[in-house]
């Protein structure tokens, strides 16, 4: 299980990954191995406005359908159009090639409700018990 | 359905541990639903062999002389003209034509049967054989005892033909023969559920993971699990007992009249032949999407703006990179037409099509036109 020490992470496995006012997010390697191979990704078009814990996207896999909640609030900047054609960069590389949308920071005080790689990590392994 | 329930567990449960498979509860059974990727395990049976533990499924054997039984009352099935080594698709049905359970009858001998079930449905399925067999008959449950494997794929009769030998290639489709396997005696069919060429196994579960070494060590054939089984049978278009057909929905509905031989009494005859002369309420139809994005079980079908059906299956196709699925309308509704298939804020537009969605499988391969 992947989990970089630079981010922060959501107990619905998001990640976002700040830079300035800035914070591109994503689903977490935990969550790409959940799904399984994900075949299609309804993401948040640029302009749009997310909030923290609220819908931005969903995930398709062969198996299901499921949504994804926004791990800060603010207005999508820029959105992965690569995965529109190739949704499994998400299942070979979550955190890179497989981000979801840049977005810009509404309220960086939400970061407080965010975990550490440490808590998250111990968040999943308290899972799999 | 509580999934804590004690799940019975198949002989090679500690084999898919080792592989590393992702285990899930299925129609009561601790089953392999992935090994490295459904995507990929489909893929693999398109093109090469899959191999895969179906030892969930249930196995009746019947001694039963058709002249002085009432076998032939219980299925759907011509089971008179069927002849030996043959295998036939069919129904048991409830009074009401409900779907009891969808069954495949062998004919071993001329009084005796092997009938092959559902996982869910089998101790309902004995019981109800049981209750309304009369004459002199045997039947008797040999699940506990009978393992099954199917070997699937256009390469899997040269996969199975070292094991089995050359007389493996004269099988034909829907067809079935023993062949002396490890020791053993056994029943291989050529059937299956992925729309190519295959076989399934019967052998004694002590056996079962003997037998699943043996043909995994051949590099042509990989383990397959029940989450690319359903893929691979809805791209066939074919239905699944307990989502797609049940006790409350008969073969007319299901748009499967064809496996019905109406000669002969059947429990479930009469409703049957009324539904045929009033006409149907609900029929099955077939849809593929126009994008990767996939309608799910219980996604609203919506034509011309009102709602007409549910989906009963669906999923996205790894052979044709679009959504499908299955479900019944209320209306009729012609092959090309729109429908949109919804749940929330989500809404797929598709079209009305002909089953099977995916037209290359190997199965008749090699049959004589």
């Amino acid at each position: 299980m992947i989990i970089p020490d630079n981010l922060f992470y959501t107990k619905d496995h998001e990640w976002a990954r700040l830079a300035g006012d800035k914070a591109t997010i994503g689903i977490t390697d935990f969550a790409q191995s959940a799904l399984g191979d994900i075949t299609f990704i309804d993401l948040p078009k640029p302009g749009a406005k997310v909030e923290q814990s609220k819908w931005c996207a969903t995930v398709e896999s062969v198996k299901a359908a499921s949504d994804v909640y926004a791990p800060l609030s603010g207005e999508v900047l820029k959105a992965n159009t690569d995965l529109t054609n190739h949704p499994e960069l998400v299942n070979k590389s979550a955190y890179d090639a497989g981000w979801f949308a840049v977005i810009k920071i509404a309220d960086l005080e939400e970061k407080s409700k965010l975990m550490n790689s440490v808590q998250y990590k111990e968040y999943v392994q308290g899972l799999s018990k | 359905m509580n999934e804590n329930l004690i799940l019975a567990e198949t002989p090679l449960v500690n084999k898919h541990k080792e592989l590393g498979a992702k285990l899930a509860p299925f129609g009561g059974w601790l089953m392999p639903i992935q090994y490295s990727g459904i995507i990929e395990e489909h893929n693999w049976v398109r093109q090469n062999a899959g191999l895969f533990d179906i030892c969930h499924m249930g196995e009746f054997m019947i001694q039963a002389d058709l002249a002085k039984s009432n076998l032939g009352n219980l299925v759907t099935i011509d089971l008179d003209g069927m002849p030996f080594g043959a295998c036939r698709y069919g129904f048991m049905l409830n009074e009401q034509a409900g779907i009891i359970d969808d069954l495949l009858v062998y004919r071993i001998a001329a009084s005796e049967w092997m009938v092959v079930v559902n996982a869910a449905t089998t101790d309902g399925d004995f019981a109800h054989l049981k209750k309304h067999l009369t004459g002199a008959t045997t039947l008797k449950n040999v699940s506990q005892s009978l393992g099954k494997l199917d070997l699937q794929g256009p390469l899997s009769a040269d996969v199975l033909e070292e094991l089995a030998g050359p007389g493996i290639r004269q099988l034909r489709y829907y067809t079935f023969g023993y062949f002396k396997l490890l020791g053993e005696k056994i029943i291989i069919s050529r059937t299956g559920y992925t729309g190519e060429l295959g076989y399934e196994l019967y052998m004694p579960n002590n056996k079962i993971p003997q037998l699943w070494d043996k043909l995994l060590s051949d590099k042509r054939a990989r383990p397959i699990g029940l989450g690319a089984r359903d893929t691979l049978r809805l791209e066939m278009g074919y239905s699944l007992y307990g989502q797609d057909i049940d006790k409350n929905i008969t073969p007319l509905e299901a748009g499967l009249g064809h496996f019905i031989y109406l000669d002969k009494e059947f429990i479930g005859k009469a409703s049957l032949l009324k539904q045929k002369q009033n006409g149907v309420s609900r029929r099955m139809i077939y849809f593929a999407a126009d994008s990767r994005r996939s309608p799910r079980h219980n996604y609203r079908i919506v034509y011309k703006g009102r709602e007409a059906g549910a989906v009963t299956s669906g999923s996205f196709s790894p052979s044709l990179g679009i959504g499908i699925g299955m479900g019944y309308v209320k209306d009729k509704i012609a092959l090309g037409e729109q429908v949109t298939l919804s749940e929330n804020s989500v809404s797929i537009n598709a079209k009305v099509t002909e089953k099977p969605f995916y037209k290359n499988g190997s199965a008749k391969s090699g049959e004589i036109k």
